[in-house]
């Protein structure tokens, strides 16, 4: 995408972005508890590290401090978040209300999801909301921005100017359609998109060219995203318990292929290889590193990666 | 048509052995097709508490009966001195039949043996599968005649997510993915255009968020 200077929010990541450097943003889990110092200390690891980090919201649908609350906590630690949210937790009215309450306390950018089935998390009798869904969130944060309306057509005193994120997973099914929900995306408003955690390259390599033929890649930002192996079961847990997650044979016989003492290496080398492969990637415009509790694994990586130092703006 | 599945036994007891007198009472209509609360299965239901009854020692005269329909007022004429002599009901109809007995004999206790589950059809013999939750603003021909509010589990309007897997849910293996089938049949009718639209919000006040609904005609 060509480089601009007309920034739809105060976003840290949109700069980097339209500056046309490669992104490079992280993820953050908010604590199953009300301690802090769990948010300073994760965030301490990715700052300097990261344009953004994702703050999860409630993820695989098990009760976790706010993502609101733990987005203000990184802000505080001198990092811009990202702030998760998901469809399944809230209805239209709690949506835009917590929307207004973010930006007024200093988020700027927001991912917008369905959200994981209930039926996962530590509450599988919870009756799940679904008022709206990731598409319709969309265009609700970017009629919010750019309309200056709420979804009733009401008019906001100084409407919340979010940088809007959707995720994409290309390894659904059916994989035909997955550029085309992609493009209902972008066409609801998405700015940027992060993938799925991405291991089979060939299909995310087929996943690009499809976007990229389609120009989809010319109107939005993608971010691939990338989560290093930690170990083999880790893998094999990826590759048969997670909704949506395509993990080839190679990549476990890659891991089970070293000694013991080096397999999270091998990980971290596999994960590397692939942010390399991004960089020079058509159509791919930073990396989503989700380093699922290996918050402090970050800085090693991103030097490993050659992806420092990150920009910075005035 | 209205599925429901007879709660279990123990559970029925438990409402009901409180009482002199029982009546035991099916309806014949949507419930009866999936052989969960006719008049057929309201006397087996009868026989099975009699011998509870007998089993616990409790003294409680059980009659079994049932009409076409519990959820109009004129089935229920055949049955008037029936009810005027029950001492409570044990209705197998679902809710609304359940309800109807309730507001139709104010001071008659009446006892659901039925969850009502679903509206749904019968796709073979013994099975039946839910199809449609009431929303009361039917997407149906946008969406290829596949119901993606009572299909899909997110009830997604602009589907499918993230955990589609081979056809399937994310949720169960034996749940088919309602997008799937949708861009299926969209694909199959030559309208896969109609995906790429961004359908509006959906109006959630004509479902239950509006509160009961009702319609009258009013040339009746």
């Amino acid at each position: 995408m060509s480089t601009e200077t007309k920034y739809s929010s105060g976003s840290n990541l949109e700069k980097v972005l339209k500056s046309g450097q490669f992104a490079f943003t992280g993820e953050l889990g908010p604590p199953r508890g009300t301690d802090v110092d769990e948010v300073r200390e994760k965030a301490r690891f990715l700052k300097g590290h990261v344009d953004s980090v994702n703050i999860t919201d409630n993820q695989t649908a098990v009760v976790r401090m706010s993502s609101w609350a733990a987005s203000l906590i990184a802000i505080d630690e001198g990092l811009e978040p990202n702030y998760q949210m998901v469809c399944r937790d809230r209805n239209r009215l709690a949506m835009q209300a917590d929307i207004l309450g973010g930006y007024a306390l200093g988020i700027r950018n927001m991912l917008c999801l369905s959200g994981d089935h209930q039926q996962f998390g530590d509450h599988p009798d919870a009756k799940g909301v679904f008022d709206i869904d990731s598409i319709q969130l969309i265009a609700l944060v970017k009629q919010m921005r750019d309309e200056g309306r709420f979804l009733s057509g009401n008019e906001i005193h100084k409407p919340p100017k979010m940088f809007i994120g959707a995720a994409s997973n290309p390894f659904a099914d059916p994989f035909e359609w997955r550029v085309h929900r992609l493009a209902k995306k972008i066409e609801a408003g998405a700015d940027f998109i992060q993938t799925q955690c991405i291991y089979n390259m060939p299909k995310f390599r087929e996943f690009i060219r499809l976007a990229n033929e389609e120009g989809l890649t010319e109107k939005v930002y993608i971010l691939g995203g990338v989560t290093p192996m930690k170990s083999v079961g880790m893998a094999r847990y990826m590759a048969t318990k997670v909704p949506g997650m395509d993990v080839p044979e190679e990549i476990i016989n890659r891991l089970k292929g070293v000694e013991k003492s080096k397999v999270a290496q091998e990980g971290i080398n596999i994960a590397c290889e692939q942010i390399e492969e991004f960089k020079a990637m058509k159509g791919v415009h930073g990396v989503h590193l989700m380093a699922i509790e290996w918050e402090h694994m970050v800085p090693q990586i991103a030097e490993q990666a050659k992806v420092l130092p990150r920009p910075v703006f005035d | 048509m209205i599925v429901g599945e007879q709660k279990p036994l123990e559970e029925i007891w438990e409402m009901v052995k409180v009482h002199k007198q029982l009546t035991v009472f099916g309806c014949n209509t949507c419930v009866a097709v999936c052989h969960q609360g006719g008049n057929k299965e309201a006397g087996i239901l009868a026989s099975l508490l009699r011998m509870k009854a007998t089993q616990e020692e409790v003294d409680i005269e059980i009659v079994d009966s049932g009409i076409e329909r519990q959820c109009e007022h004129e089935f229920f004429e055949s049955v008037r001195d029936l009810m005027n002599r029950s001492e409570a009901v044990l209705s197998l109809a679902c809710g609304i039949g359940v309800q109807f007995v309730a507001t139709k004999y104010q001071t008659l206790p009446v006892y659901p043996a039925l969850n009502t589950t679903f509206l749904g059809d019968v796709i073979a013999v013994g099975h039946f599968t839910e199809k449609c939750q009431a929303c009361g603003d039917c997407v149906l021909g946008l969406t290829g005649g596949v119901c993606p509010v009572s299909r899909c589990c997110k009830r997604l309007m602009n589907g499918p997510c993230g955990g589609s897997s081979n056809g399937k849910c994310e949720i169960s293996k034996e749940i088919d993915c309602a997008w799937q089938l949708i861009v299926d049949r969209l694909e199959a009718l030559g309208r896969l255009d109609d995906y790429e639209k961004i359908p509006p919000l959906k109006d959630w006040s004509k479902d239950r968020a509006g509160g009961p609904r009702s319609f009258k005609l009013e040339d009746m």
